[in-house]
């Protein structure tokens, strides 16, 4: 089974150097590219790949690059999203602090397809080891030509920047993103006009999850039908995929897309630990819909997980067992949102702590059967379609599939005037 | 006032970006860096040297949850609240270094020692639950394990 993107991370948890990195075929495909291929022919095969975005959404990135006008002056940015910050998820660490040049070389291939010449990696404040490893790496670069003037010799320059965020989850949206990272608060921008477009400073702006522009190189040097073929599916390549809760092997491990939720929670998380019985799981971090036990034989690709009524989202899944208390679960949850919602948008900003103070209401066994059909009411008015931007909408999908999995333990709450579970 | 190498380092940071105030959330870091936290005198000093409004400058100083816009100890305790860090029993963590220390959320110590902070998630899910003491990361975190860690630092 082939493991591309995570295979040459040392066991022992250090950084795989420039020249460890060279010597696995490193920088091969980005001295391929500037040989042969136009800026045009590295996004058509991109394209032809089908690869698809990591950070949640699953886009096409070659589409998304497609959309960078190409006949203009002036600069253009690509940037690497590594603000990763939706709670469950810790895969673009494992990247970020096991192979930092395999980020740098699918970025200098991405500013090429795009002519970029400023890349910024966009880093959240808590990753201070992958920042330290991120710096040498970009000096290690530059100093071996990879970066900066003349790039391999060839006419293509590109500057690399690490900047590191000061807090909020709101960063990891892209146009939220460019704000920050133009000094602004992180509220997001309308769309269109589209940061392809019009970005960073006004300026056309490609923004990729590190997961993404990791695969880049592998996709240069192997070809789309080999990326494909990596795949138990049709959403090509493999994927990293995460487990954490009580399970006996919490981890993260890089499998082919369209493994199944039971492979992933029985053969490498392990199962339950000893006593404790599966509930349900989000399937892709924070902002996904639970999935229970009647789901455990979905495929875990983009398509499969859909179908099933939640996202792939980041593939990193946390698991729900018995003996924690799905209302309690859920105002974590909100509690979160709540807390990270930027203000922007009033339903956003209001409705969420109003969901967030009902469940607590609940959890302490003040709530009443009015307040779970406020709750389902919300789920409506902070849905897709009628806030800003995708934070509400997500902040919803839990609690939406969480009023009807776990509809028993919320009913239980208010008849009993308390909540059930021993773990407060 | 801000220090000669609080100027120098905005300074540099100036030269990095298209638009002034661009340098805006790299100011706040750099003087923070130095003085642990933002006062009032901080936003205004910052917002003359970037040609900003006191208020723009507070704008984004109070957006983003780690620039702190009032005074913290010595040592800043983030404790992870994310939902795998609930499920893997944070909150018992919590109660054990309230206990330790007799602060809260938000509240430093006497000594100025520490402060304690609830943070979203600390992307180390699969070690919950984790803490953050300034830099330092510290994953899998069990009650016992807390006086240690904290004795590290003065």
């Amino acid at each position: 089974m082939e493991r591309p993107l995570t295979q040459h991370i040392p066991l022992s948890g250090a950084a795989l150097q420039l020249k460890e990195y060279e010597a696995v075929g490193g920088y091969s495909a980005l001295r391929k590219v500037l040989q042969e291929l136009t800026p045009r022919e590295v996004t058509e095969k991109v394209k032809d790949a089908n690869l698809k975005g990591r950070g949640g959404a699953g886009f096409s990135t070659g589409m998304k690059w497609s959309f960078v006008p190409m006949n203009v002056t002036g600069p253009k940015y690509l940037i690497a999203n590594a603000d990763e910050m939706e709670p469950g998820t810790f895969k673009d660490r494992w990247l970020l602090e096991g192979n930092p040049h395999q980020l740098l070389e699918g970025m200098i291939i991405a500013a090429y397809a795009i002519q970029a010449t400023q890349a910024f990696v966009f880093m959240r404040w808590a990753y201070k080891e992958a920042a330290q490893i991120m710096t040498r790496a970009i000096a290690d670069a530059y100093d071996a030509g990879y970066l900066g003037k003349n790039i391999l010799g060839k006419d293509f320059r590109l500057d690399m920047q690490l900047h590191t965020g000061v807090g909020r989850y709101m960063c990891g949206e892209e146009t939220a993103l460019l704000n920050s990272l133009e000094g602004k608060r992180a509220t997001p921008r309308a769309k269109p006009p589209f940061p392809q477009v019009s970005g960073l400073f006004g300026k056309p702006t490609i923004v990729n999850n590190v997961e993404t522009l990791s695969y880049i190189p592998h996709i240069m040097n192997n070809g789309g039908d080999w990326f494909k073929s990596l795949s138990y599916t049709a959403d090509g390549g493999t994927k990293i995929y995460g487990v954490s809760g009580k399970v006996n092997k919490p981890g993260a491990w890089e499998l082919p897309m369209g493994v199944t939720m039971r492979e992933l929670l029985e053969e490498y998380a392990g199962g339950m630990k000893a006593g404790l019985r599966f509930r349900g799981v989000l399937p892709g971090g924070a902002s996904t819909d639970f999935l229970t036990d009647a789901h455990l034989d979905v495929k875990m690709d983009f398509a499969g997980v859909a179908a099933a009524g939640s996202r792939l989202g980041t593939g990193t899944m946390v698991v729900l067992d018995d003996q924690t208390c799905p209302v309690g679960f859920v105002h974590n949850l909100e509690h979160f949102f709540a807390q990270e919602s930027c203000g922007f948008c009033t339903p956003c900003r209001e409705g969420l702590p109003w969901t967030e103070k009902i469940l607590l209401a609940l959890e302490q066994g003040n709530g009443t059967y009015a307040d779970l059909e406020q709750l389902q009411l919300h789920t409506q008015l902070l849905g897709p379609g009628n806030t800003f931007c995708a934070l509400a909408p997500g902040a919803m999908e839990p609690l939406q599939s969480a009023l009807k999995y776990f509809r028993e333990d919320f009913e239980q709450h208010v008849k009993d005037k308390k909540c059930p579970y021993a773990h407060h | 006032m801000l220090s000669a190498i609080e100027i120098e380092q905005i300074t540099h940071e100036l030269q990095q970006v298209p638009v002034k105030k661009a340098a805006c959330i790299e100011a706040l870091k750099i003087v923070q860096q130095q003085r642990r936290w933002i006062s009032d005198e901080s936003v205004a000093d910052i917002a003359a040297m970037l040609d900003m409004s006191t208020a723009e400058v507070d704008s984004v100083a109070t957006f983003y949850n780690l620039i702190f816009r009032r005074p913290v100890g010595r040592h800043v305790i983030l404790l992870c609240d994310s939902i795998s860090c609930y499920v893997m029993g944070y909150t018992k963590i919590k109660q054990a270094l309230t206990d330790l220390l007799h602060i809260g959320y938000g509240q430093t110590t006497s000594d100025d020692r520490f402060t304690l902070l609830p943070n979203a998630c600390l992307g180390t899910c699969d070690h919950a639950p984790a803490l953050m003491v300034d830099n330092d990361l510290y994953r899998d975190i069990a009650i016992a394990d807390l006086p240690q860690i904290l004795d590290q630092y003065l």
